[in-house]
């Protein structure tokens, strides 16, 4: 069969089952007990399995086999939870994504059988029998259960229970000599309308006989509560073959499992529960003679009941979610932004075109504010559809901050907020590995080891906190740690000794200088080059990577307290509204979401400060930045000319640019300046004009 | 505008023959996405010098540079006969390079191509990877459009 056609969705979805595991593994590490966890866990191993098995990854199915082993077991509660287990499954974990990188670069799983890891998984399988601590009576029933669930694998209509009336049914039935069913059916997974084909197994059997009961009930079969599989008494006339058959040509029905209850056992199991006061005794007569019997009966109890709890979180978990998204490539959204960017530009050249005939022709003039209101929101809708939660970022952060402490040997917790924080796909993809790199730097640097943060009465397990929250037109992601801080005379005294400053320079700077050195490139403050950082290629990769998203990169630290690392980051990419300004007859963008003020500022109150020049506006000294200079062209005013300012403001730090001339608001694109220019910092971007012309966009983050 | 569409059927490469100052230079077809007019290129501030600044081409934002800059032959005069080449390179993406003239198409096969060798030392200047030969027995200097716009300074 020719697999390829499925194979994206293959990867996609098997990302997303090895992601839900590491992180569903990680709350079973927390809380070993928790059913609908191990459920979860179990549901992910299992589709992981059959989706490798259908596209024929052999290696993956059999690695994705023996956990889902383990998670049965697990399930049974026939192993306990412990550490070395956890760890076991996380490195089967790692060698599934492997598997999985692999395939997606060559479309072949590779050769490696990872044999140890599954004898690993074999020996904790094989573990079992030491685990069960337990009372001998329980472990006998988990046995029973055991043995049940392997003989009678699908049967589960051995599981149902039935009351007064039921059982009075199946009496009269038994004396009628009618024979009676235990049927179990099971739909394929791919199946949609699971109701209506249980409806039509119903429906097949009716029409042969009388249904009892079924598992689960008739009114939840019929809502869709259930997952695969659902299983009913049925009394009838009929043979079994044929009974069988009747359900068989129900389409969409993967297997049916079918038996003739006997009588004799039917006898025991309605006798038996005829006298309420009698169960017990009966259960132990049964015991007596016939093992395998009890053994049922016990395994049906423990399994009813941990069917109800599994119907209880089925109530809460799947109710029928209607899907009503649809997956895009990615490719085919950029192709709509840019069709989105070309009507905008379209859109302009008609606003100028019709600015010289303006009054002239009101219909027109209405027309075009029409096509602008019409175009802002179009394009609004199409970013909100590339706008992403980081979540699908953040969410593998958890697992690495753990595997990051046992590695150190250090305790510590992350915690997280903000997952849902949305920011322009593009963005998403490039932002894992920045904060991947903060997160490690926190764990590695930030925190102290357990012992030193005893001494100084903090609590022995550090936290790191990664924060997200929307905050006007930027997203912030913080990383934040209770550490031991930057020590900024050991910095400074490492940027000395590097090379990075002269001692003298050290002397005049701030301490906020000093911090941001260790952005500078090839700076590392780790003494002891670890595999975790501390390579000297950290933070100015960070500093730069986010940069390239028109981003920025802040920290802030207090020795001994901690440190917090801020990132800032452009909501959206494409379209951004500007502040078109004139300078020396060249034209210039500036984005209208970092401009605070404009102000028009007499040459008399410019004052100087260390030589640069500042003015003072409503209580706050601003630096004046002529633009003209910067830019390297002659301004078009004289010197005795009142200025036009524009404020502009980067955090919490602001700073007037000196321009010739305003020429009005606009709705831009933004278009890279490709891969040749790359050392003009000061400019972000270009666009292009209604008229065709190509202005240039201010990084205004650059200038300060 | 006149376009050109690219063919590589045969052994045979074809070479746009463009004129910078009184020299005639090929350039290999197969970069060539599109010959436009001269027109107003935005200064981009700070950059090198050969880099000219930036154009729009129907709604794409491209680079432009002189090659005479970079050659370090005499700046550019604009005049009529002055075309920006659209280079479309692989890794990169796409620039323009100013010419002066676009004279020909022609079409040399290997035995036509010989290549030179330079001597490492030189390698600064070392823009041309061929010479090819008309039939008539004219010569053409075949652009290393690779060592053309690379940038030389970053490396």
């Amino acid at each position: 069969m020719d697999v390829s056609q499925y194979l994206e969705i293959f990867l996609d979805e098997t990302k997303e089952h090895l992601q839900s595991l590491n992180t569903e593994i990680l709350n079973l590490e927390q809380d070993p007990e928790n059913a609908d966890t191990i459920n979860e866990i179990f549901r992910a191993a299992h589709s992981l399995k059959g989706m490798a098995g259908t596209m024929g990854y052999k290696r993956m199915q059999a690695l994705t086999h023996d956990m889902e082993n383990v998670f049965s077991e697990v399930r049974n509660g026939t192993i306990k939870v412990k550490g070395n287990m956890i760890d076991i499954l996380f490195q089967c974990l790692d060698a599934l994504e492997e598997y999985t990188n692999t395939i997606q670069e060559s479309g072949d799983e590779g050769t490696n059988d990872n044999a140890a890891l599954i004898k690993l998984l074999n020996d904790v399988l094989d573990s079992k029998g030491t685990d069960a601590a337990a009372p001998a009576e329980v472990q006998q029933a988990e046995k029973a259960i055991n043995t049940a669930g392997e003989n009678e694998a699908g049967k589960k209509w051995l599981d149902i229970k039935f009351d007064d009336t039921q059982k009075r049914v199946l009496r009269e039935a038994l004396r009628q000599g009618k024979k009676v069913y235990g049927v179990t059916v099971k739909v394929q997974e791919t199946c949609i309308l699971k109701a209506a084909r249980a409806f039509l197994v119903f429906k097949a059997l009716e029409d042969l006989g009388e249904i009892i009961i079924s598992d689960p009930p008739v009114q939840d079969i019929e809502d869709e509560r259930f997952e695969l599989d659902f299983s009913l008494i049925f009394i009838s006339d009929c043979s079994l073959d044929k009974v069988m058959k009747a359900v068989k040509n129900v389409s969409e029905i993967e297997n049916v499992q079918g038996a003739v209850i006997e009588s004799d056992k039917m006898q025991d199991i309605v006798g038996s529960m005829e006298n309420n006061e009698m169960i017990y005794d009966a259960g132990q007569e049964v015991q007596e003679t016939a093992e395998t019997q009890a053994a049922e009966r016990n395994s049906s109890q423990s399994l009813q009941q941990t069917g109800a709890k599994h119907n209880e979180k089925k109530n809460q978990v799947s109710k029928p979610v209607v899907n009503r998204t649809v997956r895009v490539d990615i490719e085919k959204l950029d192709v709509l932004m840019n069709l989105v960017s070309e009507l905008i530009i379209a859109k302009n050249s008609l606003v100028s075109a019709s600015s010289g005939e303006r009054g002239n022709n009101t219909v027109f003039n209405e027309q075009i504010e029409y096509l602008e209101s019409v175009t802002t929101n179009l394009h609004e809708s199409v970013m909100k559809v590339r706008m992403v939660p980081i979540e699908s970022v953040v969410n593998k952060f958890p697992r690495m901050i753990r595997d990051l402490s046992k590695k150190l040997n250090k305790k510590m917790e992350l915690y997280m907020s903000g997952e849902e924080t949305e920011l322009d796909r593009t963005v998403v993809d490039e932002i894992g590995d920045p904060l991947m790199h903060l997160l490690r730097n926190a764990a590695d640097h930030g925190l102290e080891s357990g012992a030193v943060r005893k001494q100084k009465g903090k609590p022995e397990a550090g936290s790191i906190f990664l924060d997200a929250y929307q905050d006007g037109n930027n997203v912030i992601i913080e990383v934040r740690d209770d550490g031991a801080g930057i020590d900024t005379e050991s910095v400074k005294a490492k940027a000395i000794s590097k090379g990075v400053i002269t001692a003298e320079q050290g002397e005049n700077m701030t301490e906020q200088e000093i911090v941001n050195l260790l952005f500078h490139a090839g700076f590392s403050t780790s003494e002891v080059v670890s595999d975790v950082s501390g390579r000297g290629v950290g933070l100015d990769v960070v500093k730069s990577k986010i940069e390239a998203l028109s981003g920025e990169v802040e920290v802030k630290s207090k020795l001994g307290v901690g440190s917090t690392w801020t990132i800032r980051l452009p909501l959206t990419l494409a379209i951004i509204q500007a502040l078109m300004v004139d300078v020396g007859n060249e034209k210039y963008a500036i984005s209208l979401g970092s401009i605070q003020t404009i102000e028009d500022i007499a040459p008399e109150e410019i004052k100087t400060v260390q030589n640069k020049e500042v003015i003072h506006l409503r209580g706050i000294v601003i630096p004046l930045i002529r633009l003209s200079g910067v830019l390297d062209v002659a301004s078009k005013k004289s010197p005795e000319d009142n200025m036009t300012v524009v404020i502009v403001k980067k955090g919490d730090r602001m700073a007037g640019l000196v321009v010739d001339e305003l020429m009005g608001q606009q709705e831009i694109v933004i278009k890279s300046l490709g891969r040749y220019i790359t050392k003009c910092k000061i400019i972000s971007g270009a666009t292009i004009l209604g008229d065709g012309e190509v202005a240039l966009i201010l990084d205004t983050n650059a200038l300060f | 505008m006149e376009e050109l569409k690219v063919d590589m059927e045969s052994e045979t490469t074809q070479f746009i023959v463009v004129r910078l100052g009184e020299e005639q230079y090929g350039i290999d077809i197969k970069y060539v996405d599109n010959i436009v007019r001269m027109q107003h290129i935005t200064r981009v501030p700070k950059v090198q010098t050969y880099l000219k600044g930036v154009i729009n081409l129907r709604g794409e934002v491209i680079p432009v540079m002189s090659i005479r800059t970079k050659m370090e032959l005499p700046e550019d005069e604009y005049e009529k006969s002055t075309r920006i080449i659209i280079l479309k390179m692989e890794q990169q993406g796409n620039i323009g390079v100013i010419v002066d003239e676009v004279k020909e198409v022609v079409t040399l096969n290997n035995s036509q191509i010989e290549k030179v060798s330079y001597d490492s030392k030189e390698e600064k200047d070392n823009f041309i990877f061929a010479i090819g030969k008309y039939e008539d027995g004219g010569l053409v200097s075949l652009l290393d459009l690779n060592a053309v716009v690379v940038d030389k300074e970053s490396v």
